[in-house]
Parts: C-alpha cells; structure tokens; sequence
C-alpha cells in the first residue's frame, strides 16, 4: 500500500526546506519589524531564536537527567491484583 | 434572608445534577444540556454587588455576589459545562454527568461567593463532585486514584478551614477580600488555596487522578478546581510575592515531567500545572496588566485545555489505548480529532491568532513593564518548553511520529461538534479579543498584535520547534513513569506504616512475652500458697484448730479487760 503523501520521505524533505525557509524569514523580518526591545539582552540579534532553542535544548537534557533518577517502569504502582491480570 | 429575585447559577448547575440522575436516555443527555444553558441565562441576569444576603449566628453571609472577576469565571464554567455536557452526551455511566454539573455548579458557587464561609461550602462540594468525576470511571485504577484525590483535597479543605476560623476569630468579618500573609490564618488560607491549584509540594495528585477519569470525565476535571483555586487567589492574594517563585516552579516542573511522560493525557495533565503557573506568576506580579493577564489565561485555558483532552478523549474512545508508544499515524483515519488537537496544541503554545497569543503575553508584558528580568526570562524559556511539551509533542505522538497501524473512525457526532465549538472559540479570541478584553476586572491598555510581538513569538515558537526535531531521538518515549511526589504518600507512607505496624507487634509479642513471663511467676506463688498441696490449703489436724481458737478468745479475754 502506498504510503499516505504526508508521510512519504519526499514530503518529508520538502517540510524540513519549508521549515529551515520559514526559521530564515523569522529572523529576516527582524530587519523590516521595530522590535523596540525592553531590556537590553532581548535587543540582541535573534535573541529570541537562539534563546528559544538553546532553553529547549536545556530543558530536554535537564528532564533527560532528571527521569535517570526518577523514571520506573510504568508497572511501578501495580499492585498484585493488577499483575495477575485483573486490573 | 432577604434577597433579590434572582438565581443563583451555581444551584441551577446543582439542580441540574440532582434532576438528570435519575433519567436516562434523551431527557437526561436534554437536561445535562439545558441546565447549562439556564444557568448562563441566570448569570447573564445577575446584577452588579450582593444579590443574596443570609445571617446566620452573628455574621452576615452573602451566598451570591457578582463583580466583573467573579463573573468572568462563572461564564467560563458554566460554557465549560455545555461544552463538556456535548462531548460527553454518549458516556455510558450513570454517575459522571450529574457528578460533572455538581462539580461545575460548585465551581461557579465559588466564583459567586461573597464571603468565607460559602466559599468554604462550595470548596468542599466541588471536592465530591470531581471526586465521583474520577471514581466513576469505574476501573480499580480509578477507585484507587480517587481515595488518594479525595485526601489530599480534604487536607486541604482542613487548612482553608482552619484558616477561615482564624481569619473569623482575628477580624471578625467572613467577607471574602484581598488579604495580606500576616497572620497564621492567612497563610493557611493560602495553604488552603494552593493545594488546589496544583502547587507544590502537593501537585502530583492533579497527573496521578485526572488522566483515571473517564474519556470524557478528564475533560471536566480539566478546567474547575485549579482555576477556582486561580480565582481565590486573584480575589485573596493578589501581589503576593511568594506566589511569583511559587508559578516558576510549576511551569518548570509541569515541562519536565511532561517532556518525561508516556500517557497522553497525563502529558497533558502536567501541562496544566505548567499553565496555571503561568496565571500564578501573573498574580504574584500582581500589577492591573498581570492580574488581567492572569484572569484572561484561565478563560483561554479552560477552553483550549478542554479541547486537547476531548481530542485525546476521543482517541481513547475510540482506541481503548492512551500511551504514545501505543499511539501514532491517527492522522490518517482522525483527520478532524488530529486538526482539533492541532489547535489546541497551537493555543496552548501562544501562537499568533490563537487564545493563547492573546492571553498569556499580558502576563510576560507585566513582568517587563516591572523590570522582572529573572522572571521575564523564565517566561519566556517556559513559553518554548510550552510548545515542546505539549504543543508539539502530544500532537506529534499521538497522531503522527511512528505508523501504529491503527485506523480508528472519527468519534460520534456530538463529540466532533464539541471539538468544533471549542476549536472555533480558540480561534475567534485569538483573532477578535475585543470580547473578552471587555470582561477583565480592569480596563485593558494592551494590543497583542504588534509586529514585534508577533515576530518575536515566532521566533521563540519555531526554534522551539526546531529544537523538538533534532532532538526527537532524546525525547523517544519509553513505557516508563517519573516518580512525583505521591511516591511519599503511596509507597514510602505504606511503607513506614508497615515498619511502624512491625515495631508495634513486634512490642507487643514482646510485652506479652513478659507479662507471660510475670504471670507464670504469679501463678506459681499462688499454687505455693494456695494450691492442693499450699501452706493455706492444707489439712490442719483439729488438735492445731481447737489450739488457735483458745488462743484466739484468750486474746479477746486480755483485751476485753484491758479497755
């Protein structure tokens, strides 16, 4: 069976340009916008590009970092009743 | 009790449960619609001030009052309630749909409260209701969850009692107002109020019940306990400090463990706790802006929040299944669940022309206007986790990422049309905000739609975005839980009462082995003294009897004289 068109490697491709096309206009309109900035740190070129990401990019390793000490497995709070199959 | 001819919307609600239990069929799927609707229409009634005025004991109770806040939580509510009513007309449980309106009915009566002690009243109602919400799911998981629920929410209802009785004893007044943390009663009231907004250290209990509920229960417990607990706090506390460190820490924590989760819609129960920290940070700041910013994000949650659960609702009805690893590819045979999800997903994450955009920024605006640089920066960094954890991620594992085969249809009508209206809200307040700007307790000074913001917050979305795809391998999910602070109350309490039950045993096997030991002893003495062969017990001869009779008498004969 063909694959659905959204899923297909080609249209795959194609989002990744749109996307990488879309990210460049963001920051191109920076040039046509008045951003009058509050802060100061905020005025910096594509602050909030590289901000968005490099705070993503933390949050996902610190929660990677964190689930080392914390994750179980999802079967952690089962009871005996549960495992014999009668949750 | 004098009061003027209105009604109270809240007891419409609550009429409404008692009136649909009993049906079933079409007169009851009639009544969990109309009720709302009458409710909507009495609210819509309601005058300006106390409506309602009641003395009991000494104080002036006042169980119906209505200014611009007040109202502004009562509509989202009650439509909350149609809306959920709508999606849940197929729920095959008898007990969830009138447990749904007492729960909204009390939800509104909070709203509407003039004074403590309703507030107190319809605080504790509102507990049963979504507790019946959870239980009525009717899964062991559920019943278990719903206990565990019930008492971290009658804890609370003792600090806010507690709380209120001191309030009473220090001012004698029950009017409910703006109140400053200096007084141990106000910190319980506080207390009180936080549990159920899902703060710390108690916010597991609002992932560990709500994701049990029902398909459609989740999308009622969504949307009245933690922004009834988000309107006592703008009523109560507004500006208090402590409240902005407080909102931090749940935005944060509802990312993580959101980014660590596996169940969609517990993903998206971690998700409010990160949203209503938002609304809380918003009070801390406590200026007209943030307070009105918090006010509009709990409108613009209920609605957005409620259509994420109903599109993960409908694909638990309609696949039985509720972890990603499970999930994918249901864009395919759900395109409308996956659009209406999509939107939710949008709104959540502020994008432009969205409820979101225009709501949450109000928030991130006061922290600039009051030079909070620390906190501006964390919004702002929360604001792309937002888009990671829920924004991106749900939709991407729950109907995209990997090909899981299944095909399920569409859900019934009634759900899709719920779906449909939420989504159709989403959009209009994010397009038009006009309507809702004019219901904020303060006149609103504020355009959303400037290019710079608009730019700006695409920016910070898209790189987010980017973000979320070159790491997917890091985000994989796995069939696994993060351990929350329930981990204390359900497995390190159970254990230390097992220690605690071990040691009492043990103490009294022991002290019973003493006292075994010390009867033994006793007994012994006493069969020496007493016993068949005893000194007490043996045969006398008379000779010995007769002998100590004499000397009995002639004792008495001495003494007769003597006195």
């Amino acid at each position: 069976m063909e694959p659905h068109w959204l899923v297909r490697p080609r249209t795959i491709r194609r989002l990744w340009i749109a996307l990488i096309a879309v990210l460049a206009a963001t920051i191109a309109a920076q040039f046509v916008v008045d951003m009058h900035p509050h802060f100061g740190i905020d005025g910096l070129f594509g602050f909030n590009a590289w901000y968005g990401f490099g705070a993503c990019m933390l949050m996902i390793v610190g929660a990677k970092a964190l689930g080392l000490i914390l994750k179980r497995p999802d079967t952690y709070y089962d009871t005996e009743e549960d495992r014999n199959g009668n949750g | 009790m004098e009061t003027a001819s209105v009604f109270h919307p809240g007891l419409i609600l609550i009429a409404g449960a008692l009136v649909a239990a009993p049906l079933r069929g079409n007169l009851r799927q009639a009544a969990t619609l109309l009720f709302p609707l009458f409710a909507l229409f009495a609210l819509w009634q309601l005058p300006d001030g106390a409506a309602w005025h009641l003395r009991y004991l000494d104080y002036e109770l006042v169980p119906l009052a209505a200014d611009k806040l007040s109202r502004l939580f009562a509509v989202i509510f009650t439509l909350m309630a149609f809306g959920g009513a709508l999606f849940a007309l197929g729920q095959k449980s008898r007990v969830e749909a009138p447990a749904a309106l007492l729960y909204a009915g009390s939800a509104v009566g909070v709203a509407l409260a003039g004074d403590l002690v309703t507030v107190f009243i319809f605080w504790e109602l509102m507990a049963v209701g979504s507790t019946l919400v959870v239980w009525s799911a009717g899964t062991p998981l559920a019943w278990r969850a719903s206990v565990r629920y019930l008492a971290v929410h009658l804890f609370g209802g003792v600090l806010l009692m507690a709380g209120i009785a001191g309030h009473v004893a220090d001012t004698g007044s029950v009017a409910f107002a703006r109140m400053a943390l200096d007084s141990p009663a106000h910190w319980l009231i506080l207390a009180g109020f936080l549990v159920n907004a899902g703060a710390p250290p108690l916010s597991a209990w609002l992932p560990d019940a709500y994701p049990e509920a029902s398909w459609s229960g989740t999308v009622f417990l969504s949307a009245f306990t933690t922004k009834t607990a988000v309107y006592v706090l703008l009523r109560g506390f507004p500006g208090t400090e402590l409240l902005i460190y407080i909102g931090v820490f749940m935005i944060f924590y509802g990312i993580v463990y959101a980014l660590l989760e596996n169940d969609m819609r517990r993903i998206l129960a971690y998700s409010i706790v990160n949203q209503v920290g938002f609304m809380v940070v918003g009070i801390g700041i406590g200026t007209e802006m943030a307070l009105n910013g918090a006010a509009a994000h709990a409108f613009t949650h209920i609605i957005y929040k409620a259509l994420l659960l109903m599109s993960a609702g409908a694909v638990l009805y309609q696949t039985g299944r509720r972890k990603c690893t499970d999930l994918g590819g249901l864009f395919q045979s759900m395109p409308l669940t996956a659009v209406c999800g999509i939107i939710g997903a949008l709104s959540i994450s502020s994008f432009p022309l969205t409820s979101g955009f225009i709501s949450k920024s109000m928030v991130a605006q006061a922290a600039a206007d009051q030079h909070l640089l620390a906190v501006w920066m964390l919004l702002a960094a929360a604001s792309a986790g937002v888009f990671l954890h829920a924004g991106i991620k749900f939709p991407w594992f729950v109907f995209f990422q990997k090909d899981s085969g299944l095909r399920p249809a569409e859900p019934p009508k009634n759900m899709q049309a719920a779906m449909l209206l939420f989504s159709a809200l989403c959009i209009g307040l994010g397009v038009y905000p006009d309507p809702l700007y004019a219901m904020l307790p303060f006149p609103v000074d504020y355009a959303p739609y400037t290019g710079a913001h608009v730019v700006t917050q695409l920016q910070l979305l898209l790189f987010s975005g980017l973000a979320f795809f070159v790491m997917l391998n890091y985000l994989k999910r796995t069939l696994t839980i993060t351990l929350d602070v329930d981990w204390f109350y359900r497995i390190a309490g159970a254990r230390l009462v097992a220690v605690i039950g071990g040691l009492i045993s043990r103490t009294l096997a022991s002290g019973s082995a003493a006292l075994a030991r010390r009867s033994g002893a006793l007994h012994a003495t006493l069969l020496r003294q007493h016993g068949p062969e005893g000194t007490l017990a043996r045969t006398w001869p008379t000779g010995s009897m007769a002998m100590w009779v004499v000397v009995l008498l002639l004792a008495y004969l001495v003494l007769y004289y003597i006195y």
